[in-house]
């Protein structure tokens, strides 16, 4: 038997052919749309760009069309690695990086910046900052989880955390739903969008970018120690990992890439749970591999449902999160039942 | 190898352990035997570090639990926990092979090394053949003895056993006590475990440290202790011997 080589050969190639796949799913979203681009311009267009003369048709179709595929990406990674992240913190598979209320933090900033009638950058600063303040009220309220008194006293028990987040997501959806019925007529149709989850509005930002870049390198280094947490908190700490340390980088790290994508795009569902459970039955629960394709697999997943989004009842352009889900829900259920009726 | 001084273990109001001075040494077999409740398992997740005493302390190697930087830690101790619950569907080998994590988390792929290291391990524990089992399918002694294959995968002077012979056939208890009493005269390791079958334990242990409850307790070498009247006050039930050809069976006298 040759025990090392296999496993790590094809670890390789699912990443690279997922990365492969997200790279197929951003052309494709280039080159489609309401006017068809044909694949033979889009060198000069992608050259002219680059240049930074953005006049001829081709080249102001890719600019538009490229900015927002890659503003789905980025948020379809997050959301997906967000989600690894969340699931192996709570050792729960059924967790997603909204459980803990953090969209619903955003959506109370978000909801209240569109209420005032702010302008849209300042309803991302408030969506971010609703996110970022439900994560440090969670941290402050479930500090014990996330740390404990002794360094090594884990316990494994996420139970405060989770109920805490739960509590207090529910207190957002209820200011959340008092807006919405005070909210005049005229504002109502954007907050629901906002709320759905939208890309029509997003555009090329490096902020997003860099929160992803960070959290891959992070997963990178600690994707081995991920492993051991996820098997068994009380071994991880016998086999050497500082499991309060870690939940804690978790936690911040799935907050931030929460936070940003929320930030983008507001609550598109399914993507943070679906993905990674989609990849966890495909490739295993190794996070080496799952936490690289899951990014890859949610952010090819968000560009094509953002595709359709803006092609299939054009010139209407449906929001991306509906997509989402009706297209999520139905490809999970027929994966979940053929597992079931497969012998393991 | 291992040393508590004026260990005090307590849980709430009730104390558990009041000043236990014991050390076990390399080639030692201890077994813990104690009342349900008694504290044994707090016992062992202390000395293993994942609990902190309440009085007193642990040393191990000469060096407080606290000081060791938990990486080299593990390098030196494994600890077997009661209870496991798998939330997500790994491999039995991958289970082995994250147990070989001390030893490099530098590397993200384990090596040949580790793979070779896994497998004979799960060979040791007869497990082999349910590599590429997912865990949550297996039976509760399958998956003690895939936990306990782990425990030998990770290599360490000090094994701390919370009950391994918990959920195994009566067969697959024989034979891990004796890989246990083996690993202690051949390989000089220190085994520390909890045990409720009297007769199990009596046939690999060299020692026993006897928890009395309400902190008391009582250390020696197993011919000292594992005496009917001693054990009788520790698990609170008159406790006979009978001679069968030359082991000592324990049993629990008919009231």
């Amino acid at each position: 038997m040759k025990p090392s080589a296999g496993p790590r050969v094809r670890h390789r190639a699912i990443i690279l052919t997922m990365a492969a796949v997200a790279l197929c799913a951003l052309l494709f979203s280039s080159l489609v749309g309401s006017v068809n681009l044909p694949l033979g311009e889009l060198p000069s267009a992608l050259a002219d760009i680059i240049l930074g003369k953005v006049s001829g048709m081709s080249a102001t179709l890719l600019d538009l069309r490229l900015g927002r595929a890659c503003a789905a990406f980025v948020t379809g990674a997050a959301l997906a690695l967000a989600g690894v992240m969340m699931q192996a913190l709570l050792r729960n598979p059924l967790a997603d990086p909204y459980v803990l209320g953090l969209s619903s933090g955003a959506a109370v900033g978000a909801l209240a910046a569109l209420l005032a009638g702010a302008a849209l950058w300042v309803v991302d600063l408030g969506a971010l900052g609703g996110a970022i303040g439900i994560s440090l009220l969670l941290y402050l309220l479930a500090r014990r989880d996330l740390g404990g008194k002794l360094r090594r006293d884990v316990a494994g028990d996420s139970g405060t955390l989770l109920l805490t987040g739960v509590i207090l997501a529910s207190a957002c959806m209820a200011l959340v739903t008092l807006m919405l019925s005070v909210a005049p007529e005229s504002r109502l149709r954007g907050m629901v969008f906002w709320m759905i989850g939208d890309l029509s509005g997003a555009s090329w930002r490096p902020l997003p970018w860099i929160a992803l870049a960070g959290a891959l390198l992070f997963a990178w280094r600690r994707a081995r120690a991920l492993n051991v947490m996820a098997l068994h908190a009380d071994a991880a700490a016998t086999l050497g990992v500082d499991v309060a340390a870690l939940r804690r980088s978790l936690f911040i790290c799935s907050g931030l890439l929460t936070a940003s994508a929320v930030s983008t795009a507001g609550s598109i569902g399914f993507v943070g749970l679906i993905v990674p459970h989609a990849c966890r039955y495909a490739f295993g629960p190794d996070h080496r591999v799952l936490l690289p394709v899951s990014a890859l697999a949610g952010g090819a997943f968000l560009v094509l449902a953002d595709t359709l989004a803006r092609t299939v009842l054009a010139p209407q352009q449906l929001p991306v999160g509906v997509l989402t889900s009706l297209v999520g829900v139905p490809v999970f259920l027929f994966q979940l039942h053929q597992l079931r009726v497969r012998p393991a | 190898m291992i040393e508590a001084a004026a260990l005090t273990l307590r849980a709430g109001q009730r104390t558990l352990v009041e000043k236990l001075s014991w050390r076990a040494a390399a080639g030692e077999c201890w077994c813990v035997i104690g009342r349900n409740g008694a504290g044994k398992s707090t016992l062992l997740r202390t000395l293993a570090g994942v609990r902190a005493a309440d009085g007193g302390g642990v040393t191990l190697a000469g060096r407080a639990l606290a000081a060791w930087p938990l990486p080299a830690l593990a390098r030196e101790r494994a600890f077997l926990a009661q209870a496991r619950s798998d939330a997500f569907a790994y491999r039995v080998i991958d289970t082995v092979l994250m147990a070989r994590h001390p030893y490099h988390a530098d590397r993200y792929w384990e090596g040949s090394d580790d793979h070779l290291a896994a497998q004979d391990a799960l060979r040791a524990l007869d497990v082999l053949e349910l590599a590429q089992r997912d865990v949550r399918s297996l039976s509760g002694g399958e998956r003690q003895r895939v936990a306990i294959a782990a425990l030998l995968a990770q290599d360490t002077p000090l094994l701390l056993l919370d009950e391994p012979a918990n959920a195994l056939d009566l067969a697959h208890q024989v034979s891990v006590m004796r890989l246990l009493a083996r690993l202690c005269r051949e390989r000089r390791k220190a085994v520390v475990m909890v045990c409720h079958d009297l007769n199990l334990a009596h046939g690999v242990a060299t020692h026993a440290l006897l928890l009395m409850g309400e902190g008391a307790w009582q250390a020696g070498a197993v011919d000292e202790v594992m005496r009917p009247a001693i054990l009788g006050r520790c698990l609170g039930h008159p406790i006979d011997t009978v001679a069968h050809g030359t082991r000592t069976i324990f049993i629990a006298t008919e009231s």
